[in-house]
């Protein structure tokens, strides 16, 4: 009984004891263990807080203040201006609300459109290139040359191209196709947001096509035999096999397009330059003209954080919905 | 206590390198002495010659020259006219500014408001050789009525209505005087079939539109602004002025649609200089683009810009660039010596002929052309036929806004829209609602 009470207690003490040998190294130093991860983390965490937590709160901030001219100087003794600039950019019966409210039914149309025609023209592509076929890697590498191009020379050849007298577009339109007897205006008036939607177009698709032959690449490829084993065409298999099995990559591509397209800055700032005509207004576009064009920082703040909500917003309801789809499938 | 050594080490690190990044260029190279001796001053230059590399040109020379003198260096760094704005408004914001910098003169009263630049004040005046070397309406430009200066006129330019001699001769016309005139011969110079037009008009540049929107209300006895520094933009004069100006296209059917789209007085200049139309307004410093693109200096000619028969014989607004310091430069003396440097005699006339400039010092003479009589009409426009744009702190968002619906009204004539006097008026309602609740 004396040896059994007195090694039980024994027993219990040194099983962990010996756990602990097995688990080597990190358990002498059990502070750094814990740390580790954290001192790897801080980096990038203080990186991240420098360069976007803080602008983003310091915009905020701004929203609430009345900074316009007289205090850019000095800014942080801007005087508190409340709801204010919000009220201003929220009352559609005012020049700048009504501003706000025009740019954001041409930035719904323009994101719809460009992210829609896109991910048409993406996925037209990944299929159409999916089988093996002499000179595929070419076609394929042609198809990047608008990711691959700076974004910069890209749309600034557009601009040339859509020139209403000595742009390639119209030559080709209105000399050697005949199609147009009087040459068509394509940067101001109301063909200037189809411009628009078609350089973005040109610009994101490729990365729709990317993302989309990655994904069709890990699909399966038996159950498209087995499809076709059971007769299944070209259209059913791509409605029953490939649609279903993107999911998840549409899931994030649809949502990562719209984000970019709907605070778009760099394709109407280069393609309509200092001239950009109502239909080219986006939102991230007035919003800088409301900032730097009229002096006022406070208003234009304000105006990014009804854009920031904004997003959220459709974001939050995007992944809430396709989440609950996903799940319910 | 280790880790936190640590992690106060990559604070400290990371801060220096997000500091460093915000840092910019221009920040060391505005410590120095106080008073000249081995300083550096950065200098942000507007594009004024044909090109950047070209304003680089014409100025390192003169740089060099002053830094023999002074011993003080010059950072030059040429900048585009599009971009200028932006990069003033950023310096003031962050503080990272240079010490002295080129501005466009209408922007003075604005810019002063900020409070960010140096007011040139008795003996700041004094140090740049006093306010009377200056043409009075040049050195009006400097800031707002009854205040002392932040800038301080460095180029003069002025509007003029160039004519192309052999068109006007074949079709037997004279150079217009009058608003009804010029209309009248641009219609007799209009061919469209032959792609031939009597005007060209940067109908696409919000800038030169807000001009023309200011001249053409000007010549109606209009002002933009109250005594208060209200806008009043809907007064019937701006309306009927603006009107008048989009006209040209809209009813006088005397400039291509085209022009809409045309951005900045280069493009209309250009097809001036080629013969495309046979009249073309713009500043006097169009004469260098003119000649490169190849017309002789014999074959324009220059009239004042006209106004209508009976309207008030204003033919453009005082432009021009101006030279601001900003107020916290560590270089205070040697900045003043610089800029007294750039608008002393010697070096305004060495700069008045690659820059097509207009003297701003009184009785200087313009160098700028060796056509006399061009000269004088210059000169008399600037000095005699001018008024200032609105001296106030508003001015920026007047151009930009007012500016801004000219080139939306100008697209939507060129696509086939009509614009009456009531969509101007509204235009111009939208303008001034922006305008007041920037203020």
């Amino acid at each position: 009984m004396s040896v059994a009470t007195s090694d039980a207690p024994t027993g219990a003490a040194a099983e962990p004891a010996a756990k602990k040998k097995r688990r080597g190294g990190p358990d002498r130093r059990p502070g750094l263990s814990r740390k580790l991860p954290y001192l790897l983390l801080a980096p990038a965490v203080l990186l991240e807080l420098l360069i976007h937590i803080i602008p983003m709160l310091v915009g905020i901030w701004m929203s609430f203040v009345k900074l316009t001219k007289f205090f850019i100087a000095n800014w942080s003794a801007a005087p508190w201006a409340g709801l204010n600039n919000y009220k201003v950019a929220l009352d559609f019966d005012h020049a700048v609300g009504e501003g706000l409210l025009k740019s954001f039914g041409v930035t719904v149309a323009f994101s719809l459109a460009t992210v829609a025609l896109s991910w048409i023209l993406g996925m037209a592509a990944a299929v159409a290139l999916q089988p093996t076929f002499r000179g595929r890697g070419v076609v394929r590498t042609f198809f990047l040359v608008p990711y691959a191009l700076p974004a910069y020379a890209g749309i600034l050849t557009w601009n040339f191209m859509l020139q209403r007298d000595t742009g390639v577009v119209n030559h080709i339109l209105a000399d050697n196709l005949g199609l147009s007897s009087d040459r068509p205006f394509w940067l101001i008036g109301g063909n200037a947001l189809v411009s628009l939607i078609t350089v973005a177009v040109w610009k994101l698709w490729t990365f729709a096509f990317l993302t989309l032959m990655a994904g069709l690449q890990s699909i399966p490829r038996d159950l498209y035999e087995a499809a076709s084993v059971d007769g299944a065409g070209n259209v059913r298999q791509w409605r029953n096999i490939t649609l279903p099995s993107l999911r998840p990559v549409n899931l994030v591509l649809l949502l990562v397009l719209f984000l970019w397209t709907f605070s778009d800055f760099n394709t109407p700032y280069v393609l309509f330059g200092t001239a950009q005509p109502p239909a080219g207004d986006l939102m991230a576009f007035h919003i800088y003209n409301a900032s730097f064009l009229t002096w006022n920082f406070g208003s234009g703040a304000a105006m990014s954080v009804l854009l920031l909500i904004f997003l959220m917003i459709v974001t939050g309801i995007y992944l809430l919905v396709t989440g609950r789809r996903s799940r319910r499938a | 206590m280790r880790l936190r050594s640590l992690v106060a080490a990559v604070a400290v690190s990371a801060l220096g390198i997000s500091l460093a990044a915000c840092g910019g260029d221009d920040s060391g190279d505005s410590s120095g002495g106080g008073s000249g001796g081995d300083a550096t001053l950065t200098y942000w230059a507007s594009n004024q010659g044909t090109s950047l590399d070209n304003d680089k040109q014409v100025l390192t020379p003169v740089l060099e020259k002053f830094t023999q003198e002074t011993g003080v260096k010059v950072n030059l760094e040429v900048i585009g006219w599009n971009d200028l704005q932006t990069r003033i408004q950023t310096a003031i914001t962050s503080g990272q500014a240079p010490d002295v910098v080129n501005i466009g003169n209408t922007w003075a009263a604005s810019l002063q408001a900020t409070d960010a630049f140096l007011p040139f004040d008795g003996d700041a005046m004094t140090a740049i050789g006093g306010k009377d070397k200056f043409v009075p309406t040049a050195l009006a430009t400097g800031g707002k009525e009854g205040t002392d200066p932040t800038s301080v006129p460095l180029y003069g330019l002025a509007y003029g209505l160039y004519y192309n001699k052999a068109m006007f001769a074949a079709a037997g016309l004279q150079p217009p005087k009058t608003w009804e005139e010029m209309v009248t011969a641009a219609q007799k110079l209009t061919n469209p079939a032959k792609n031939q037009w009597g005007m060209a008009l940067a109908a696409g540049s919000y800038t030169e539109n807000v001009h023309f929107a200011f001249i053409n209300a000007a010549q109606n006895k209009a002002d933009w602004f109250d005594a208060d520094g209200k806008p009043t933009f809907t007064g019937d004069g701006n309306v009927q002025g603006v009107l008048r100006y989009l006209d040209l296209m809209q009813k006088d059917k005397v400039a291509n649609p085209s022009n809409a789209q045309y951005d900045n007085g280069t493009k209309s200049v250009n097809d001036f200089a080629t013969k495309k139309v046979a009249m073309v307004i713009n500043q006097n410093n169009a004469d260098s683009s003119i000649v490169a693109n190849g017309m002789k200096a014999g074959e324009y000619g220059v009239v004042p810009f006209p106004a209508p028969a009976g309207g008030e014989p204003v033919a453009s607004h005082v432009a021009g660039i101006n030279l601001s310091i900003f107020k916290n430069t560590k270089n205070k003396d040697a900045a003043l010596k610089f800029v007294k440097y750039m608008t002393d005699a010697p070096t305004q006339t060495t700069l008045g002929k690659p820059f097509a400039s207009l003297p701003v010092l009184k009785d200087a003479k313009p160098v700028f052309t060796t056509d006399a009589t061009e000269a004088a009409t210059f000169q008399d426009v600037y000095n005699n036929k001018s008024k200032p744009l609105p001296l106030v702190p508003a001015e920026d968002q007047y151009e930009s806004t007012v500016g801004k619906a000219m080139n939306a009204m100008f697209a939507k004539i060129a696509t086939g829209g009509t614009v009456t006097a009531d969509d101007v008026k509204a235009a111009l309602k939208t303008a001034e609602d922006q305008v007041a609740a920037g203020g």
